[in-house]
């Protein structure tokens, strides 16, 4: 067949070579080299992926409520949830992204989307945890987000659906009247003060993905586009008419002078932003009143666009800034703008008419060059920092490599099967680690043992340090990972914080010590403070409780030793459960519905007497005027008297790090 | 025309029969996304999937590159092959039972024809598919490609290698096709009736062919 080459049917059970095992085996007690962050999809989270052996290290929680740890249920990380929609329990998270120093990772946040309601959250890289989470006012869709600028000064979230803004009551069929994007620029440099800086208001199309200049294209975002037919409906097919949509090349610093110099309108936009004060340990909500809305019209030169072929979907800036490659889902090339050639275009104003007041640059005028039967189905790029960039095919489902700026064709291997992003530890930044790759299949049929209908999506790791792509691995994930960012673990290893202060412990509950433990009502909330400890909590025993009650137990685990957690959970309950870390203080609501004992229990096996860490509430009927009791039992008395007998625990600080 | 031949005769009548158990060709579909491959069946009298779902799989996936769905009941050939058959299986119980080498020479032409305008029918019918798109509701578009299925063998169509080959019932009627051949081949000449008769064996009315 001539048209498209490069798509032979790959041997569907291809063997892994010789060596492979050996290349990703870690052997018990070995650290792995890289730490790889998977956005969840669907799942809402992220998860941590040690590479090269596939090992998953954890779940971070983020939009997604996360019973097992009792994330968005307990009363301190709730308002991470909240929002103008009220509560949001769950969202699509797409696009894991790590803070940059100089257009390198730099360790300190990953950032990461959702892109139903659209947010952007902030992970400690220290805790893994996250921190913050911000609301995207004018926005439905957040999916082109949260990427970043070389420094992190801003990242950004663009909107994939456009709808009115104001969002108002009017026909759909009102579309290409009413329906606008917005591009959002987020301050996010300092943690807990993430803004919206502006937003660029921009025709009603659909904002994919994006990526920030560096180098010669320094001071410029690239946003892609589809639907620039401005369809409402059946857009598989209608909004798949144009040979060519558009790569919008945002000057970022212009909009910023722009702004400072008030052609930015205050525009009335209620968004939550949320905060978890890392002394208290105890999120914030607060909910702002408006954004800076910038128009094209008002700050001219500030976008312009780029026809791009088609339906482009990735836009990935070669390490060094040069190359702006443009990933056309149903494009028969992969086409690749220049940096340089854009500027000149812009100072020859090398234009093809305007839309809405913004310029449209010429193809030829800014292309640097295409690659020639890639595949089918180019979706995303990444660079080995070696001159070579590589590329998903979604339909032909391999990995291609292309060298850069002769646009040949070097190397393909077939993934297993359908294959979104593709990650390169530092693909995307200046300074690439590029010894594996990372491709991450949708679809994975006879790969695995089969699981019922929901099977699991795939991860494939390739060895790309010689000539030819080498698969070396491939692994389930959790949820439908989508994108992925990864850096060297000597980058995070030793900065964990390992247990949190219970000196510096501002929680309001914190419980110290058994001394300090309590039951006390006002009205018909019952607060009881409670701490843990191997192995016992104390009280243990509480009495006075009435139906209808809601009964909030603080409980602090009072271990200030790493990875001694305690949980707790009480019969019938309706939430979830709590996992406290050491020298953390979190609070579980309980409303009993009927008299009786309800036994409550630690949950993360902690110590050789876990099985005993137990203890009772009793609940009478409403109006039962039990007098209220927490019990001291004696041995927990007797811990007591030997606890007082020693030292009071140092003041720690957060861990190695040296913490806040 | 002996016996034999005439036994073999009603064999031949019987095997277009099997069109209704068995395939008359399929074709199957395999691609990176579907390494359990999806396959077609086309019988005389309609077109079905390989495995339940298979031909909606199909049609599914076709509507991105703007291919009409199969659609059985749109297909009037599926009317009329078994018809056809049928009527090939009458044709060759009647030169048994009337013992003409003459009708055996009528049936074996028919059936020549028919089969060539079959087949050249089916390769119509895939040039069409393949061809034939609906550009205004095709989503991958690419120039120049087209996606003709093959009649025989294997082809690349984008991410699918479709490969095409005579199903059961198209062996049977070669079959019944080679065995009247055969017939019309062993009772052809004079010369051979009488080393027929000079053996001694028996007067075989289907061999007195005139001299």
């Amino acid at each position: 067949m001539g048209a498209v080459a490069g798509c032979s049917t790959p041997a569907p059970k291809e063997m892994v070579s010789g060596d492979a095992a050996k290349a990703v085996y870690v052997a018990p007690g070995q650290y792995d080299e890289f730490y790889a962050f998977l956005s969840g999809g669907f799942s809402g989270q992220v998860t941590v992926y040690a590479l090269p052996s596939g090992r998953l290290l954890k779940t971070i929680p983020v939009f997604s409520q996360f019973p097992e740890n009792g994330y968005g249920y307990n009363e301190e990380t709730k308002p991470m949830l909240e929002t103008t929609f009220g509560t949001v329990p769950w969202d699509d998270t797409h696009h894991a992204e790590l803070s940059q120093t100089n257009a390198v990772p730099d360790g300190r946040w990953l950032f990461i989307n959702g892109n139903n309601t659209p947010r952007v959250a902030r992970i400690d890289l220290t805790r893994f945890e996250t921190e913050e989470i911000l609301q995207i006012p004018n926005a439905a869709g957040g999916h082109a987000s949260p990427f970043t600028t070389a420094n992190s000064e801003y990242i950004v979230s663009a909107t994939r659906f456009s709808v009115p803004i104001p969002n108002a009551d009017v026909p759909i069929e009102s579309y290409k009247e009413h329906f606008k994007g917005t591009l959002s620029f987020i301050k996010a440099d300092v943690p807990g003060k993430m803004d919206i800086a502006f937003q660029l208001l921009m025709p009603g199309y659909n904002y994919d993905l994006g990526h920030a200049g560096k180098g010669p294209s320094d001071g410029w975002f690239f946003f892609t586009t589809y639907n620039t037919e401005q369809a409402y409906t059946k857009l598989e097919l209608n909004a798949s008419k144009n040979d060519k949509d558009y790569i919008a090349a945002v000057n970022w610093k212009l909009a910023e002078r722009c702004v400072k110099d008030g052609k930015a309108k205050a525009f009335p936009s209620r968004y939550a932003h949320n905060y978890m004060d890392p002394d208290s340990r105890q999120a914030m909500v607060e909910f702002k009143t408006s954004v800076q809305m910038l128009e094209p019209a008002a700050c001219p030169g500030v976008v312009y666009l780029l026809p791009t072929p088609k339906s482009p979907h990735g836009v990935d800036i070669d390490p060094s800034g040069e190359y702006i490659v443009g990933g056309g889902k149903l494009a028969t090339v992969i086409p690749v703008h220049s940096a340089t050639k854009i500027k000149a275009a812009i100072a020859a104003k090398a234009f093809d008419g305007d839309i809405g007041g913004i310029p449209v640059l010429k193809y030829e005028a800014t292309i640097a060059g295409e690659v020639q039967k890639p595949g089918l189905g180019p979706l995303h790029t990444e660079f080995d920092g070696k001159g070579n960039a590589y590329t998903t095919m979604f339909i032909s489902s391999e990995v291609v490599k292309w060298k850069l700026g002769t646009w040949e064709v070097l190397d393909r291997a077939p993934t297993y099967y359908s294959p979104g992003h593709l990650m390169i530890p530092g693909g995307d930044s200046k300074q690439p680690w590029g010894k594996y790759l990372l491709a991450m299949n949708k679809i994975t049929k006879d790969r695995y043992l089969p699981t019922g209908g929901e099977l699991a999506q795939s991860a494939q790791l390739y060895d790309i340090s010689g000539d030819k792509m080498k698969l070396i691995l491939d692994f389930p994930t959790q949820g439908e990972p989508h994108y992925a960012q990864a850096l060297p673990a000597s980058i995070l290893k030793d900065k964990q914080v390992k247990f949190f202060s219970l000196a510096n412990n501002k929680s309001p509950w914190v419980t110290r010590s058994e001394a300090e433990g309590g039951i006390t009502r006002k009205g018909k909330a019952v607060h009881i403070k409670m701490m843990a400890i191997r192995s016992h909590f104390a009280p243990d025993n509480l009495e006075g409780v009435e139906v209808g009650d809601s009964v909030f137990f603080h409980v602090t685990n009072v271990e200030q030793d790493w990875d001694i957690l305690h949980g707790f959970a009480v019969l019938g309950m309706n939430t979830a459960e709590l996992i406290m870390q050491p020298g953390e203080t979190r609070t579980l609501v309980w409303i009993p519905q009927a008299p009786g004992v309800y036994p409550f229990y630690c949950t993360d096996f902690c110590s050789a007497l876990h099985q005993e860490m137990q203890g009772y509430v009793r609940v009478s009927a409403k109006g039962a005027n039990v007098p209220l009791k927490a019990n001291i039992s004696a041995k927990a008395a007797t811990q007591l008297s030997r606890m007082n007998a020693v030292p009071k625990p140092m003041d720690h600080q957060h861990g190695a790090a040296g913490g806040k | 025309m002996n016996r034999r031949a005439r036994l073999l005769m009603g064999i031949a009548a019987i095997l277009p029969a099997a069109a209704a158990l068995w395939p008359l060709w399929e074709v199957r579909l395999l691609a990176p996304q579907y390494p359990e491959g999806l396959g077609m069946r086309i019988f005389a009298h309609t077109v079905t999937g390989l495995k339940p779902n298979d031909l909606g799989s199909i049609n599914g996936l076709n509507h991105y590159i703007g291919m009409m769905p199969i659609e059985p009941g749109a297909i009037p050939e599926l009317r009329y092959m078994p018809w056809l058959l049928a009527a090939l299986g009458v044709g060759a119980l009647l030169v048994a039972v009337l013992n003409s080498r003459r009708l055996l020479g009528v049936w074996i032409g028919t059936f020549a024809l028919l089969g060539a305008v079959g087949l050249w029918d089916f390769w119509r019918w895939e040039y069409d598919y393949g061809h034939n798109l609906d550009m205004e509701n095709a989503i991958i578009i690419i120039p120049g490609m087209s996606y003709q299925p093959p009649l025989i063998g294997s082809k690349q169509l984008l991410n699918f290698t479709a490969t095409a080959w005579p199903g059961g019932a198209a062996i049977a009627l070669g079959l019944a096709f080679v065995i009247a051949v055969l017939v019309w081949w062993t009772s052809r000449t004079p010369r051979a009736a009488v080393a027929v008769r000079a053996t001694g064996s028996a007067p075989d009315r289907g061999a007195q062919v005139p001299v």
